[in-house]
């Protein structure tokens, strides 16, 4: 395998962080060309990409991987959400049977060294059962039954069974948990940019983030020298949702679980937010997912931690509550100077 | 009808009939001076009325006011509608002064940095402004609250005595094996405190999934350190330095009823042991006396038990009579006994996949709480007497 000259394929480039990563690898110093491919071409600037209109769901795909002998492929178009590709049928296409035709496209060809697929930590299921900290051994304590989670555990199915089919390819599985940064638009984005955050009454979730640099940071290493494996992918540290909505300063309101999933269905339908049913059960239970392996194995450290990117996040946001802090920093610039003094003094008497 | 006597209605504040008379009647002098003539007394005070009306300075605002009307009682109506603003006529410098006077009453002599402090706090949790651990463990929030919350009750009400804290190792993982009854959780609460107020460690509890389960329980069970009760969490724990806590019996022991007080109940099936030989850790078997007499359990209703999908629905002899006057524990007298500690990190590296040197750790650790417990049982004179004999000064 000569490592000048690769050449990577990137699925789902006319989703923002698809067209993204495709530049990003473009890029790339030892990548000689990027292909992106997508049913719609990009909306936004694909720099030196050479894009393929072409469709995952049929088989015309081959044949670009083929002629273009490509090495890399580089699986980015599981979506979470409807969406734009209009109601759930077309979505579990999408994602399931394209992942099966790039798959048999991939086995035939020979060229092929290596296949990254972006996966998501929501395999893992949110459920009160749940260990605090998922490993990359660990199964989900209950299979999911519908929406993203199933689809994104029966790509995770499809992968295996060609990495068994093709043992030479290197398959590397990142299951990132949930990206976030000022410009992504997901449920979880979505969901926060609320203007009054509902949540689920008694429950406070542990959250995990990974910044949309740190995603493209994470897909180009492990395009570039990715290990065979799966491997979680997240920021340091975890956040309870309770603290996320006060660091955003937004007012939350508290409702039982089965309100906030009929909001979270209203609101669907009524396009106001991109929500998702399986984010009830996640905004319910929470979940995090240990990244010793993406350290050890991987070779990879991202960035940004949790708290940093949801801050990232955040301030691209205006906050819509908040009044409590500012009387709260009023209240303390009246004591402040006082304080100030007292405490200077007693620092000096100690010195002295 | 111009000649006509005026009779003002009331007495001007002073004892009478309300006749309107200047002088009051016999009775009712006799009823106020005691049977001194109210003239002497009088004469005094009204000569000396400038100073009265002076002298409210040593109250609050408020006297001004009530002051104003004095000097000429006799041409105002005794009672007076005009509305007297409880607030209005309170200087600015007053406000302040009883402002300072209200936080040196608060946080004492320091009050300002200590106010700083505070309001700091108070930003902090405001602002969301504070680290939690992955388990989503809120140490400030468990310190400042749930354990300030929860010491009167382990003080003052169970008066809990504690044997052997210094059982307890002071950094590295241990885990902690002790007895569960009582019908609510108490006993696990109050090891909490006892533990942190002992050796200034946070004892991590292993909880059900039905804890994980409940609302509010569930948020209050995270912030307050607890885990699940799984394998991959008490190994997660352990290997990180934690000391945890686990109550093997689960809710076998906690629900049992009372005449079966003080029996153990089967040690679930010993994960807790193959978790700590995996880690290496030693167990610290705790054994708690008092719990059980809290809530006597004497019966049950399982089909509507089975309909909330809980493990139970206790009746004790007051808990659904009195309603949640009967969720009050009972004031009984408790005895916590930390045990020499079981080291494991001395037995071979599979050790933890030999089941049947797994039941016989637990067998050892299930023996000596429940001979313990007999001990205990024993130096005990009554279920509720006994004070706290001697204050241990928590360090």
């Amino acid at each position: 395998m000569s490592t000048a000259g690769k050449v990577v394929l990137v699925t789902g480039v006319s989703r923002d962080l698809g067209r993204r990563c495709a530049r990003a690898l473009a890029a790339t110093p030892g990548v000689d060309r990027v292909i992106g491919v997508d049913v719609v071409p990009p909306p936004g600037d694909i720099g030196d990409v050479s894009f393929v209109r072409a469709d995952i769901r049929n088989p015309v795909i081959a044949k670009v991987i083929a002629k273009e002998d490509v090495d890399t492929v580089v699986h980015m178009s599981v979506i979470a959400t409807p969406g734009s590709a209009g109601g759930r049928h077309t979505m579990k296409e999408l994602n399931v049977i394209g992942t099966m035709q790039l798959l048999a496209a991939a086995q035939q060809a020979p060229g092929l060294r290596h296949l990254v697929v972006k996966s998501t930590s929501t395999v893992y299921g949110a459920s009160n059962r749940d260990p605090a900290m998922f490993t990359e051994e660990m199964e989900p304590r209950r299979a999911p039954r519908s929406g993203y989670a199933k689809d994104a555990a029966e790509v995770e199915g499809y992968v295996r069974g060609f990495s068994r089919r093709r043992p030479e390819v290197r398959v590397t599985v990142l299951r990132c948990a949930n990206v976030i940064g000022p410009q992504v638009q997901s449920p979880i984005t979505s969901y926060f940019r609320l203007p009054v955050v509902p949540t689920v009454f008694g429950f406070d979730p542990r959250l995990q983030f990974l910044h949309q640099d740190d995603l493209l940071g994470v897909l180009q290493h492990a395009a570039l020298d990715g290990p065979s494996g799966v491997f979680n992918v997240a920021g340091d540290g975890v956040l309870m949702l309770s603290q996320a909505i006060r660091r955003l300063q937004r007012p939350s309101v508290t409702l039982p679980g089965f309100a906030v999933g009929s909001l979270g269905s209203v609101l669907r339908q009524a396009r106001l937010a991109d929500f998702s049913p399986e984010q009830l059960s996640f905004l319910t239970y929470g979940r995090g997912i240990d990244t010793t392996r993406m350290r050890t194995e991987l070779g990879f450290e991202p960035r940004w931690t949790t708290a940093e990117a949801f801050e990232d996040f955040s301030r691209s946001l205006t906050p819509t509550g908040g009044y409590a802090t500012r009387m709260i920093d009023t209240a303390s610039r009246l004591v402040d100077p006082v304080t100030i003094e007292h405490t200077e003094a007693g620092q000096g008497a100690r010195r002295g | 009808m111009g000649d006509a006597e005026i009779i003002p209605i009331g007495t001007r504040g002073r004892p009478g009939r309300g006749s309107g008379n200047a002088r009051p009647s016999s009775a009712a002098r006799n009823l106020a001076g005691g049977g001194t003539p109210p003239k002497r007394p009088a004469e005094p005070e009204s000569s000396s009325t400038p100073p009265r009306t002076a002298a409210p300075p040593t109250r609050a605002a408020p006297p001004k006011q009530a002051g104003a009307p004095a000097p000429t009682p006799t041409t105002v109506a005794p009672t007076t509608t005009r509305e007297r603003a409880p607030l209005a006529g309170i200087t600015v410098g007053e406000w302040l002064g009883a402002f300072q006077f209200a936080a040196k009453e608060l946080f004492g002599e320091q009050w300002e940095p200590q106010l700083a402090r505070f309001l700091a706090f108070l930003r902090r949790r405001v602002t969301g402004d504070y680290p939690i651990d992955e388990y989503g463990f809120d140490a400030e929030m468990t310190e400042r609250f749930l354990m300030t919350a929860l010491r009167p009750i382990a003080e003052k009400w169970f008066r809990i005595e504690v044997n052997g804290a210094d059982n307890i190792p002071a950094e590295g993982g241990a885990l902690v094996v002790s007895n569960h009854s009582g019908t609510l959780p108490m006993d696990a609460l109050m090891t909490l405190v006892t533990v942190h107020d002992h050796t200034g460690r946070h004892l991590r509890p292993l909880g059900a999934d039905l804890v994980f389960r409940m609302p509010m329980v569930s948020s209050l069970a995270r912030k307050s350190g607890a885990t699940l009760a799984c394998g991959e969490d008490a190994e997660r724990m352990l290997a990180g330095g934690e000391l945890v806590g686990v109550w093997p019996e689960g809710f076998k022991g906690i629900g049992k009823p009372y005449a079966e007080r003080y029996k153990l109940q089967r040690f679930g099936r010993g994960g807790f042991v193959s978790a700590a030989l995996r880690t290496g850790v030693p167990i610290i078997p705790l054994s708690v006396v008092g719990a059980e007499e809290i809530f006597p359990l004497v019966g049950n209703v399982p089909s509507l038990a089975r309909l909330l999908g809980v493990p139970y629905i206790p009746i004790t002899p007051f808990f659904p009579l009195f309603g949640p006057l009967g969720l009050v524990p009972l004031p009984s007298k408790w005895l916590l006994e930390f045990g020499e500690p079981i080291r494991t990190d001395e037995f071979d590296e599979g050790a933890a996949d030999d089941p049947m040197l797994v039941f016989n750790v637990t067998d050892q650790v299930r023996e000596t709480i429940q001979q313990t417990l007999y001990a205990l049982l024993m130096q005990r004179d009554s279920v509720f007497k006994g004070s706290r004999s001697e204050p241990e000064l928590p360090q």
